[in-house]
């Protein structure tokens, strides 16, 4: 019904249904919604992503353009991240400049992919000092129904992991696939009542006290978290999402391939 | 070509799609222009003795007095409470139209933002703003049980002819259930009918389905509660 | 408009360099109901354009200093998301894009019955995720599907395409290329219906004649475009139908 807003039955209903592990769309605490995605669809971007989770719709795109390095990295390409909640994704969303929530997001998928180092900056240099590959990569919220965190996560990923370097386009020889060296992939639980529960909707976002976001890579270990609510985690709620965000990094880089 | 079904299929139209240029009388969601009318909406034309209109497919909640809704309380004032009924105008409740004496500035010590009630539309005037009541029998705050959405549209699909779909749905399912006609539905019983009761809803809300409906409706039921009507499992 | 190019744009028997001839515009896809959230939406490609429209509405105006007492109004969005085209586009809005919003919302207001919503606002949202001449078209064509997807009450769908100049050739639906080094560019937009122009734009160097016969491709487009927006409408809802006793 309202916005921002869950009415009093749709919360005692989700809170009930969870008293026996159960939530409202039949899924179980870890489950995931059904995860679908598309790659390379946007050929004017140097890589690009299209993913769904459940009825959450996310597009990523990358542009890899020549520019200067950072001073203090003189020979490392760079990687910058943007998100946007643009108004058609919610009745909710208003118009204008990211917010903070926007700028939270960008900044929660930035790190996960930055602090697993997968893209090799180091192989992103053209002329030491002077030139090197940024990658711009850019995340559109275009259907909001909760956990954007994974959606643009995993879109990032996908969009970074199919990107080739235009080589050709700046005269600078052949286009290149961006040298990957590994897949992080990101969880986040939210906290409804007492209960974790993976993945979560729009409604259990909104009831939920707190969310945490654990981002892992191929071997398992952790890249980047980012606790967000008002709420509190205790201890061994962290120790449960860490462990079933090892389980669910691992199933759903099966998936992506 | 298949053949068809005795029942003719609906024609579909488009908003400017012409309806009748030989006089017909308009009817809702039309318009007219040199005495052709003309449809306004995307759905599906209707030719009655009344005229030639159309029933569309889509679209938001308009409330017209006499309709009965539910919809959540999302602010509150001291002498009212704005609800969201899901129409493109807020339908404000003001003290005097509820079962209590509500002294001024007392509002939220009877209802909150994020309580759910079943309401009467009172009025709308020319300007569209709306007037909303739960001095009726039957309206009131509704407590536990789940909600279902549906687009407005389908709601008279729920209800069925002469309420025959709902009340099949009713009875199979032993569940206490309220249609708001913004498409809003309220059901309350034993929780695995109540889940069974929901997706039928859900699934007459949906689209594409061909055949009988009520006969889909009642295989579904009938697969998701074989011992409909024994007690407990 | 600006550019020059040795490319051939046109050649001596009409044949430009996508294959098309003069009066041919580029393959459409048009898809109804794409979005959960929207009371309305569309995704459209033309050519190499890839284009989504949402609608909300009507509802409660906001900013709310712009209600209108005795209509809704209709508030359009135009936005190019940053690698819809080659060179990167910064994100956020631009003087072009609030041209764009402006000139679309004007169109549509023409078309949608908006006495019947006195105060309240209809939201187009229309973002380019793939450019390729034309897009403020396509976005149009798209926002129309989208109103009537949202069950929008209007007199009629407005399809909208754009005619142009290159190589001295009158052309319809100008790709990238055709745009960048050619000499005019003339997006419309009309009501089916009655060919009321709702849209109309011209940039470059045209004679009179020309710029009738771009005309007269631009028109000759947008019929072709409305029937492939009402069959997108149509598809939403199925052929079958059900029944019920």
């Amino acid at each position: 019904m309202s916005n921002q807003v869950i009415s009093e039955i749709r919360r005692d209903h989700i809170l009930n249904l969870l008293k026996d592990g159960r939530r409202t769309d039949g899924r179980k605490v870890d489950d995931f919604r059904k995860i679908k995605f598309e790659t390379g669809i946007i050929e004017s971007a140097d890589g690009s992503a299209v993913v769904e989770i459940g009825k959450t719709k996310v597009t990523a795109g990358v542009k890899i353009i020549p520019g200067t390095p950072f001073g203090d990295t003189p020979n490392m390409g760079v990687l910058t991240t943007g998100a946007e909640l643009i108004p058609m994704a919610h009745p909710s969303f208003e118009s204008g400049p990211p917010g903070a929530d926007s700028i939270e997001l960008a900044r929660v998928v930035d790190r996960g992919i930055r602090e697993s180092g997968m893209i090799d900056m180091s192989k992103l240099c053209i002329k030491e000092g002077e030139e090197v590959w940024m990658c711009f990569l850019d995340l559109y919220a275009i259907n909001y129904d909760g956990n954007l965190f994974d959606a643009f996560t995993l879109a990032s990923v996908l969009a970074l992991k199919t990107a080739i370097i235009p080589n050709e386009q700046y005269g600078k020889g052949e286009n290149k696939p961006l040298p990957i060296t590994c897949i992080p992939i990101s969880a986040t639980a939210a906290k409804v009542g007492s209960s974790l529960i993976l993945d979560p909707n729009f409604d259990e976002e909104h009831i939920s006290s707190a969310r945490l976001t654990v981002t892992t890579d191929d071997d398992g270990n952790f890249r980047a978290m980012q606790k967000g609510g008002q709420g509190s985690i205790t201890l061994d709620e962290l120790s449960r999402c860490l462990d079933m965000a090892v389980a669910k990094g691992k199933e759903i880089r099966e998936l992506i391939g | 070509m298949e053949k068809r079904s005795a029942r003719p299929a609906r024609e579909i139209v488009v908003p400017g799609d012409i309806l009748d240029d030989s006089g017909a009388k308009a009817g809702d969601n039309t318009y007219t222009v040199d005495g052709k009318v003309y449809a306004a909406v995307l759905g599906v034309k209707n030719k009655n003795q009344y005229g030639v209109g159309v029933i569309p497919l889509g679209g938001r909640y308009m409330p017209k007095p006499g309709d009965m809704v539910i919809g959540m309380i999302n602010d509150i004032g001291s002498s009212n409470w704005m609800v969201d009924i899901r129409a493109p105008y807020p339908a404000p409740l003001h003290v005097s139209e509820v079962p209590w004496k509500v002294e001024f500035g007392d509002t939220s010590r009877y209802l909150n933002v994020g309580n759910v009630v079943l309401l009467k539309v009172l009025s709308v005037d020319e300007g569209k703003k709306i007037q909303v009541t739960m001095n009726d029998s039957g309206l009131r705050r509704l407590e536990g049980g789940r909600l279902v959405e549906i687009p407005y549209v389908k709601v008279s699909r729920v209800i069925g002819k002469s309420g025959s779909m709902i009340q099949m749905i009713k009875s199979m399912t032993d569940c206490r259930i309220f249609i708001g006609e913004n498409g809003i539905i309220w059901i309350d019983g034993d929780e695995k009918n109540a889940e069974v009761a929901a997706r039928a809803i859900e699934m007459i809300g949906e689209n594409a389905h061909k055949g009988s409906l009520t006969e889909r409706v009642k295989e579904f039921i009938e697969k998701e509660l074989p011992n409909a009507g024994e007690v407990g499992e | 408009m600006s550019g020059t190019t040795d490319m051939i744009l046109v050649d001596k028997d009409g044949k430009r360099i996508d294959g098309r001839m003069p009066e041919e515009h580029r393959a459409v896809k048009i898809e109804a109901g794409v979005l959960a959230n929207a009371d309305g939406s569309a995704y459209v490609e033309i050519g190499k354009n890839k284009v989504l429209a949402a609608v909300y509405g009507p509802r409660e105006c906001h900013p709310r200093h712009l209600q209108d007492p005795t209509k809704a109004i209709i508030q359009c969005k135009y936005n190019m998301q940053t690698y819809s085209v080659s060179d990167r586009k910064r994100p956020g809005t631009d003087r072009r894009s609030v041209e764009i919003s402006k000139i679309t919302a004007e169109a549509l207001e023409k078309v949608v019955l908006t006495e019947l919503y006195p105060r309240a606002s209809i939201d187009v949202y229309i973002e380019i995720l793939q450019a390729n001449a034309g897009t403020r078209c396509a976005g149009l064509t798209a926002a129309s599907v989208a109103l009537a997807d949202a069950g929008i009450p209007m007199r009629d769908i407005i399809p909208s395409i754009a005619a142009g100049k290159a190589d001295g050739h009158v052309l319809l639906d100008l790709n990238k290329e055709e745009d960048n080094f050619g000499q005019a560019d003339v997006p419309l937009a009309i009501v089916p219906s009655t060919n009321e122009i709702v849209l109309l734009q011209m940039d470059g160097n045209m004679t009179r004649q020309e710029f009738d016969k771009a005309i007269e491709l631009a028109v000759g487009g947008c019929h072709d475009l409305y029937k492939l927006q009402k069959e997108a409408l149509l598809k939403r809802y199925g052929d079958g139908g059900d029944s019920d006793e």
